[in-house]
């Protein structure tokens, strides 16, 4: 019994070492773009590579925004399995590079000239320790608001600028006995309203102390329990129905007039165009009021698993092509995304992408480009469950303002 | 066993009837209405759906979103449908099965016909294994696997199957057997008939009820297991229940639930056929013994 | 039952050649359990035995070997939500359990009477069992969403004050898990006491009646008791049942509203997975590993006994 105790201990114990298998000329892919569009869109990227002749084997696995892909790849490169290249969001991205499991595309990156084109906060998960170790492929920005035109025409709303101008709108729109806002109460989306509520309400700076650094004073303080006072706002407005529905069931509300605005990422817009509306006509995007000139993102990316300490051809072509510009055009023309690399040409983009691509252009000139908290694009995967766990008790109506703050600063505590 | 009847001697009076009909009726519609839901949506377009009453019966009936699901569904960058995955399940399914079968049924036989000290320790530990929740098992398993060399294949995945089914598998064979008369195993021991001969010639064949509950709660629960699937398969072994996650499941994509519930019964047929077809023999195997333990 | 469990002993042979053969049968059964045991050794021992070692260390994306002592399982009873998730379990077990068990016991008595179309009904009740909860989650979801569901489909009936709303209730919402639950598993409950009864010899229950026992009385004092076997099974495999569940609470509330229906499942691949907190996903493994086991142990041991 012993015996079998220590050898399974030891054999666990051994370095986990991960060696890509693909077969030569062919690379794995793990992702979890499966529905139509996006899974569509990949299938870009897949001829492109075959046309080269490199073999695209495709390992798709969906669920919880990539949660699942991520256990799956724990368990492939814990059995010495990894795929060639795996799509990641942000700390993931890093905390495999600490790893050391990752193969260095520095000499592409120089070869393609990535580092001019690639916008800074985007290079902070691309690169670690000024290696390249992933390919982005798209920026998704998530402080979008979502609206009908028509509703906001009927009821004689302008686009709201101001926190104040919202509440008016707001306001207008529940006297009009239309749900002001569409809301689905899953943590992950309580918490991409407060992401753009915590923006507008205290600024990037603000921002940057409480969901980047992790400042303590900053995360207990008089603006932070704004913020959460402005979500019980948020909370008052939605439908009494709100709890565990889906994000595009929120977005199918403002599609049938049921409600006026819905604030979620860019991915929102596919169903809005599936709907048959045209973007700048039939609905309006723009940016949470208060939040005009900064652009919170979250970013997908592959990242390239080492294989026996160098890059292989394939996996040098594969991200070669993700960020060549047409593949970025074509894919985030689909995607509702914006191009990782600012030099795209945004013809092909629709009225809601042209102005998300400028928007982009513009965070990154000023500065005011930031990752997003509830996208896991700020702090690390433990932190950031955490914040949704006070964020959501909030929104549910379990905490007040006051202890959501102090619970707040807690909770980040326990969980660095 | 032959006092069992297929019925009892109680009598019931004709209101007392109305009563229990009414009652099984209510239930069967319990029972039933997840299913209604989803067959009635599987038959709508899309925009029926997100617009209007989803517990309502299609307007404008369909089956596109079938053939989608079935053939032409998005489930990686290929829109393979459902399909191929299929096969890949069976693949799985059937070894698996197969294996923990035949190990629970010579278990069972070993641990009531020929004990031995320490037997019911034994017994207990394969028990409790039973319990042992799956989220916990993956990484150490991910390893051992791909020391074996067989991560990322279908074997790999009998392998894991096989042995958190052999536990369940004993269980039901254990109580069996303990039913079974001893006797006519010893008598055979003494007209020469050794440890194989006793199982095959007259253990088998009286099995058949207990052999029926095993297979059905093995292959349903195989069949119906992702997280194991999901983690130690590759690209091509890929069973249905990640095939039917990846179509459902998708997180910043549109949502066409009626292709989801299509996909859902689809990827439910074997397990249901199975249980509408065996599912006489299933009362009949636990009546038999598993219930006597 | 005495008989049944009588022992086997090898049959003494004066001849040698039998001796070699009946000492080489006495090995035969110990060989073919030795395959079984060997694997359940690694794969669930074993396991047990690296995650008991893991819930000590420091490990977050992938095991690591740093010890630190208790400090998983001080972090973790700090938590509020292992608090909420253990006390959800009880609840959600309780009810669980003791439902399916009534339903079960309830549908296969009356299925037992004799009935018209039981072949028919019989696989309606069953079916539950045999889909995944993936995506009959779904179509819970919607069943029980006041919006589209069963309140939307009674209001448009007529009946306005009809109102079900607990799975938008953080009061109410494991309840409508338990719903769900009881929906998937009491078919395979009545199963198990069906057969039970269907193994009741009918001439002590004439017998019975002959006395002028009622219908009642024959079920209290006669039926019921002899069904113990097929309780403690029930016990058995619902309590696995109820541990396990995870997809049904991913699939129908996704935990919430807020964390009102974190269950330790939920909670522990959460931590492990999702938190890259592996050592406190760990900790809460082990915990609900004890609690099994300080359930199932006296089972096993009162099982056993029994037998001997």
């Amino acid at each position: 019994m012993i015996r079998i105790l220590t050898t399974t201990v030891a054999l666990t114990a051994a370095p986990f070492a991960a060696f890509a298998d693909g077969h030569s000329g062919d690379v794995e892919v793990l992702h979890w773009w499966t529905s139509g569009g996006e899974a569509a869109a990949l299938n870009v990227l897949k001829e492109d590579l075959e046309g080269q002749g490199i073999g695209w084997t495709d390992m798709p696995v969906a669920g919880g925004g990539g949660e699942q892909a991520m256990t799956v790849l724990r368990a492939r490169v814990t059995a010495g399995n990894a795929p060639t290249a795996v799509q990641a969001l942000g700390f993931d991205i890093l905390d495999w590079a600490d790893q050391g499991a990752l193969a260095d595309l520095n000499a592409v990156a120089a070869e393609q000239g990535w580092d001019d084109v690639v916008p800074e906060a985007l290079k902070a998960f691309a690169k670690s320790d000024g290696q390249w170790v992933s390919a982005p492929v798209n920026v998704h920005s998530t402080n979008w608001v979502w609206a009908n035109t028509a509703v906001l025409e009927e009821n004689g709303i302008e686009i709201p600028t101001t926190w104040e101008e919202f509440t008016a709108a707001v306001e207008t729109l529940k006297a009009a006995g239309i749900t002001p806002i569409a809301h689905g109460g899953q943590a992950w989306q309580d918490a991409t309203v407060f992401d753009a509520v915590a923006m507008s309400t205290g600024g990037p700076e603000f921002y940057e102390a409480a969901f980047i650094d992790l400042d303590p004073e900053v995360l207990g303080s008089d603006t932070m329990r704004e913020a959460f006072d402005r979500m019980a706002f948020i909370r008052e407005n939605v439908d009494d129905n709100f709890s565990g529905r889906d994000w595009n069931l929120a977005t199918a509300m403002v599609i049938n007039g049921e409600a006026g605005f819905q604030m979620m990422g860019d991915w929102a817009k596919g169903e809005f165009v599936n709907a048959g509306l045209t973007a700048g006509e039939d609905f309006a995007c723009f940016r949470f009021p208060g939040t005009q000139d900064q652009v919170t993102f979250n970013a997908d990316q592959f990242m390239m698993f080492d294989q026996d300490g160098e890059v292989s051809p394939e996996q040098a072509a594969l991200a070669m092509a993700i960020l060549s510009p047409e593949f970025q055009s074509a894919f985030n023309v689909v995607k509702g995304s914006a191009p990782a690399r600012t030099d795209v040409s945004d013809e092909a983009f629709d009225a809601c992408g042209k102005k998300a691509m400028a928007d982009l252009a513009a965070a990154n000139e000023s500065g005011n480009l930031f990752g997003s908290m509830a996208h896991g694009h700020a702090a690390p995967a433990a932190v950031k469950n955490a914040m949704f766990d006070v964020i959501t008790a909030h929104f549910n109506g379990e905490f007040d303002s006051e202890t959501a703050v102090e619970e707040m600063v807690t909770a980040v505590e326990i969980a660095q | 066993m032959a006092a069992a009847s297929s019925d009892t001697a109680i009598r019931t009076g004709r209101v007392a009837r109305a009563g229990i009909y009414l009652f099984l009726l209510l239930f069967a519609l319990f029972y039933l209405l997840p299913l209604f839901v989803m067959g009635a949506n599987s038959l709508k377009p899309l925009g029926e759906i997100t617009g209007g009453n989803m517990m309502a019966l299609p307007s404008d009936w369909t089956i596109a979103p079938w053939l989608s699901a079935w053939s032409t569904a998005q489930i990686g960058v290929e829109p393979t449908g459902l399909r191929p995955y299929f096969w890949n399940s069976i693949k799985m399914v059937v070894p698996a099965v197969a294996i923990a079968t035949v190990l629970g049924a010579l278990n069972g036989y070993v641990l009531t016909k020929w004990s031995f000290r320490g037997d019911k320790v034994f017994y207990g530990l394969m028990l409790f294994s039973c319990f042992i929740p799956f989220q916990m098992v993956l990484i150490p398993m991910a390893r051992v696997l791909g020391l074996a060399g067989i991560a990322g294949t279908t074997s790999g995945l009998v392998l894991v199957h096989v042995v958190y089914g052999i536990g369940f598998a004993t269980l039901y064979f254990r109580n069996y057997y303990a039913a079974f008369p001893t006797e006519l195993v010893r008598a055979a021991q003494i007209d020469g008939a050794g440890f194989f001969q006793i199982f095959w010639r007259i253990m088998l064949p009286s099995s058949g009820p207990i052999v029926v509950v095993c297979v059905i709660w093995l292959f349903t629960n195989i069949w119906n297991d992702f997280l194991f699937g999901a983690s130690f398969a590759d690209a091509d072994s890929q069973p249905m229940t990640v095939a039917l996650n990846n179509l459902v499941q998708s997180s910043t994509g549109v949502k066409e639930y009626n292709v989801h519930f299509a996909g859902a019964i689809l990827a439910a047929l074997p397990t249901l056929l199975v249980y509408v077809v065996a599912g006489r023999y299933f009362v009949r195997g636990l009546m038999a013994g598993s219930v006597k333990g | 039952m005495s008989l049944a469990n009588a022992e086997v002993r090898p049959v003494v042979t004066p001849k040698r050649a039998a001796d070699m053969r009946t000492r080489l049968q006495g090995w035969i059964p110990k060989l073919v359990l030795s395959p079984s045991v060997a694997l359940i050794f690694v794969f669930v021992y074993g396991f047990i035995a690296f995650t008991l070692y893991l819930s000590f260390t420091d490990s977050r994306i992938l095991p690591s070997y740093d010890w630190v002592g208790l400090e998983n399982y001080s972090k973790l009873f700090r938590l509020s939500h292992w608090t909420i998730a253990v006390t959800n379990l009880a609840v959600f077990a309780g009810l669980y359990i003791a439902i399916c068990t009534a339903i079960g016991l309830a549908l296969a008595i009356f299925l037992d009477q004799k009935i018209r179309g039981e072949g028919l009904l019989r696989p309606i009740y069953l079916y539950p069992m045999a889909l995944s909860f993936i995506v009959t989650g779904t179509a819970w979801k919607w069943i029980l969403d006041p919006g589209i569901g069963i309140e939307n489909t009674m209001q448009l009936w007529g009946w306005e004050s009809f109102a079900f709303d607990w799975i938008k209730n953080r009061d109410f919402a494991i309840y409508t898990v338990v719903l769900a639950a009881v929906w998937q598993s009491s078919g395979f409950t009545m199963a198990m006491f069906l057969a039970g009864l269907r193994g009741i010899d009918n001439e002590i229950l004439k017998a019975a009646q002959m006395d002028g026992a009622s219908n009642w009385q024959l079920y209290r004092r006669i039926i019921i008791p002899q069904l113990r076997p097929a309780f403690l099974s029930a016990f058995v495999i619902l309590s696995h049942l109820a541990i396990k569940s995870y997809d049904l609470v991913v699939a129908l509330t996704g935990g919430g509203p807020g964390r009102a229906t974190e269950l330790p499942a939920t909670f522990m691949y959460s931590y492990t997975f999702s938190r890259n907190q592996m050592g406190i996903g760990a900790a809460s493994a082990v915990i609900m590993l004890l609690t099994i086991a300080a359930i199932m142990v006296p089972y096993l041991y009162a099982e056993l006994r029994e037998r001997r």
